[in-house]
């Protein structure tokens, strides 16, 4: 191209005294940003293609290397800011919708960090997790609101509703075989069963070599039924009917087809090569009606062993749409927030469409309790919970149980480029290349999940025993354990939350 | 008796390894410091690329070890199963390095020896490759 409107994103810093010339770099960068030139002896860079995934920077043995921000700037304007400008430079380019993945990461309000946790002084004892039994354990489902006993006085359990039980209130998001890798996904699935939590197969389907990790899989239903079967859904410890997606509320998913390779075409159910495309409606779904017959169809298939998660996303009238939800027979409501992430989302939409969980989830919980079927359903949220702060402050704001995705990804080498999309991913993760999937060695990847989610289960944990509080359950929409700083009234209304320096 | 494997499935043909052995076998902590010598320090494991397949390959320990066998001047003996080379004693004949069936034994042209894998025993640690392997392909492990 002659002109080059768009400058480099970053610049690759090199620190040529520290450089031995090994070129891992180099063989490392799936984008073939580093080359080593043998007229010169040194390592030249294309910085155009660099996508700032920090993987060259983790491997290099000597530290040589750095990715900066490009310095360079257009002249600076407040409304025209340089990132619209250059989306407007790219869009004049291509004539077409700009694609991103990851979560929406504009400057929108993060309400976990203007939420502060209580913690037991003096006349409330705290406890010590380390001494004493602390309860994370979960189940999610339907409960019971009435307790019956027989003549003789004994608590009488008749027919209850299925479970999910849970060691700690973490279950690993929906994400697909195919947006994701093999071995990502067998890295969830692995760790899953360790800990004792779910995994989700997100639209995908699932790999005929994961079907042993059933007990600890969500099987999803989406608009493209991809990879849906009787032995699938037999196989899951749950189904989940995929109305929405934080990322990308309100529109449909498409799985570009050169990642349809033999195995992804196989599991999905569809041709090697073509694009997968999820409908942005169920196009059986128009109604609350229409959902409960196939939360039913579901439930009857699997001969009403398994709970059904409805999962939707944090649009503006979720409470109303989470009370429908939790009349239309579903088990389990799972929201996710605009947070969200995904493996690739038009990037208006992930930028600009849905509401933050925190209030979602809030307003969620209060609706269901004020129409008394709170306990018909739990709630699970996701989008995005990034430590066991936020999966605690959720607990507190009415949350069962949390769906981490991103935080998962993480675990497993993710950098959050966002550039999910591209499926040049340099960790192995959002990639179908095999040269680039054997990157991530399950066995590594699965510890490091097992790993995160002890340590955030450890956290909260503490957390709960500052609190005085023994059993998670006690927490759940406990929000006087819970305090707004810098929230105005509205917020701290909609929250249902004090304002700290509030008393009881 | 425990020795470094390769497993092929996980190799990425990063060639960490082969700088990580090179740096811990110049005797040097600092890898910038070993390579900014005149003489780059030699690596002991090489990595065999091809298009779908890679891996590292250094000395195999062989039960019976051919290298030994035919070395001239003794400098190669087996060492409680680890294969260790006495340069002192190495001329620099190379019959070792002909008898290999893997090829595992480098030559050092500057210094007329030759020079191999001991596990890392001579330096006291966890081998190099093992170590700095980012996708676990390298491990230490006893399969006897």
């Amino acid at each position: 191209m002659a002109i080059n409107y768009i400058p480099a994103n970053f610049d690759v810093v090199r620190d040529h005294t520290r450089c031995i010339k090994c070129r891992v770099c180099e063989r490392q960068c799936s984008n073939e940003v580093h080359y080593y030139d043998e007229e010169l002896d040194t390592m030249l860079c294309n910085e155009t293609d660099c996508v700032d995934c920090q993987r060259c920077v983790s491997l290099c043995p000597t530290k040589a290397l750095k990715i900066l921000p490009n310095e360079n700037r257009f002249r600076k304007n407040v409304n025209w800011r340089q990132q619209l400008m250059v989306e407007a430079y790219k869009q004049a380019e291509t004539g077409g919708i700009l694609l991103s993945a990851m979560g929406n990461p504009e400057e929108f309000p993060i309400y976990w960090d203007k939420l502060l946790l209580n913690a037991s002084q003096v006349t409330n004892p705290s406890i010590d997790p380390l001494r004493e039994p602390m309860e994370t354990r979960v189940f999610l489902g339907k409960k019971s609101n009435e307790v019956k006993y027989d003549s003789e006085g004994d608590l009488v359990l008749s027919n209850t509703a299925p479970h999910l039980e849970l060691s700690t209130p973490i279950m690993f998001s929906a994400m697909s075989y195919g947006s994701i890798s093999y071995n990502a996904h067998a890295s969830l699935a692995k760790a899953s069963k360790e800990l004792g939590i779910f995994y989700n197969t997100g639209e995908g389907g699932l790999h005929k070599d994961f079907y042993e990790y059933g007990p600890n899989t969500i099987v999803q239903v989406a608009s493209g039924r991809f990879g849906v079967h009787k032995d699938y859904l037999d196989t899951g410890a749950a189904i989940e009917i995929k109305i929405g997606q934080g990322a990308k509320p309100g529109i449909g998913g498409h799985l570009p087809g050169a990642k349809i390779l033999e195995d992804v075409s196989r599991t999905r159910m569809i041709p090697m090569g073509t694009d997968a495309i999820s409908p942005a409606p169920h196009h059986d779904i128009y109604s609350i009606e229409d959902l409960r017959q196939l939360v039913l169809s579901l439930k009857e298939a699997t001969e009403y062993k398994k709970p059904v998660i409805v999962k939707i996303a944090a649009v503006h009238n979720v409470a109303a749409i989470a009370s429908g939800v939790a009349r239309s027979g579903a088990d389990i409501i799972a929201i996710d927030g605009f947070r969200g992430g995904t493996g690739a989302a038009p990037t208006r939409i992930r930028d600009n469409v849905g509401i933050p969980i925190e209030l979602a989830l809030a307003q969620a919980d209060f609706r269901l309790r004020e129409e008394g079927i709170r306990d018909n359903v739990s709630l699970v949220v996701g989008g995005s919970i990034r430590c066991s702060t936020d999966a605690v402050k959720a607990v507190a704001l009415g949350a069962d149980a949390v769906y981490i995705g991103t935080a998962a990804l993480l675990a497993l080498g993710c950098h959050l480029c966002r550039d999910c999309q591209r499926g040049l991913c340099n960790w192995g993760i959002a990639t179908q290349k095999p040269e680039l999937v054997k990157r991530l060695n399950p066995e590594i990847g699965y510890k490091r999940l097992v790993n995160i989610v002890h340590a955030w289960d450890h956290e909260i944990k503490e957390l709960m025993g500052g609190m005085g509080i023994n059993s998670i359950e006690a927490l759940r929409g406990n929000r006087l354990m819970l305090r707004g700083v810098g929230l105005n009234e509205v917020e701290l209304e909609l929250l249902g939350v004090k304002h700290a320096g509030t008393a009881i | 008796m425990k020795k470094v494997y390769v497993n092929e499935e996980w190799c990425l043909g990063c060639h960490l390894c082969e700088y990580y052995c090179a740096g811990m076998n110049s005797g040097e902590r600092d890898l910038v410091k070993a390579f900014s010598r005149e003489k780059k320090p030699l690596p002991r494991i090489r990595v065999e690329e091809g298009t779908d397949v890679n891996f590292a390959v250094q000395c195999r320990h062989c039960a019976v070890p051919y290298c030994v066998k035919g070395c001239i001047t003794g400098a190669l003996s087996v060492n409680d199963g680890v294969i260790v080379c006495d340069q002192t004693r190495c001329v620099g004949c190379l019959t070792c390095v002909l008898s290999c069936p893997y090829g595992c034994i480098v030559r050092d042209e500057e210094a007329h020896v030759i020079t191999k894998c001991d596990l890392c025993l001579s330096r006291n640690a966890t081998p190099a490759c093992v170590e700095g392997c980012p996708n676990k392909a390298i491990v230490l492990e006893d399969r006897e």
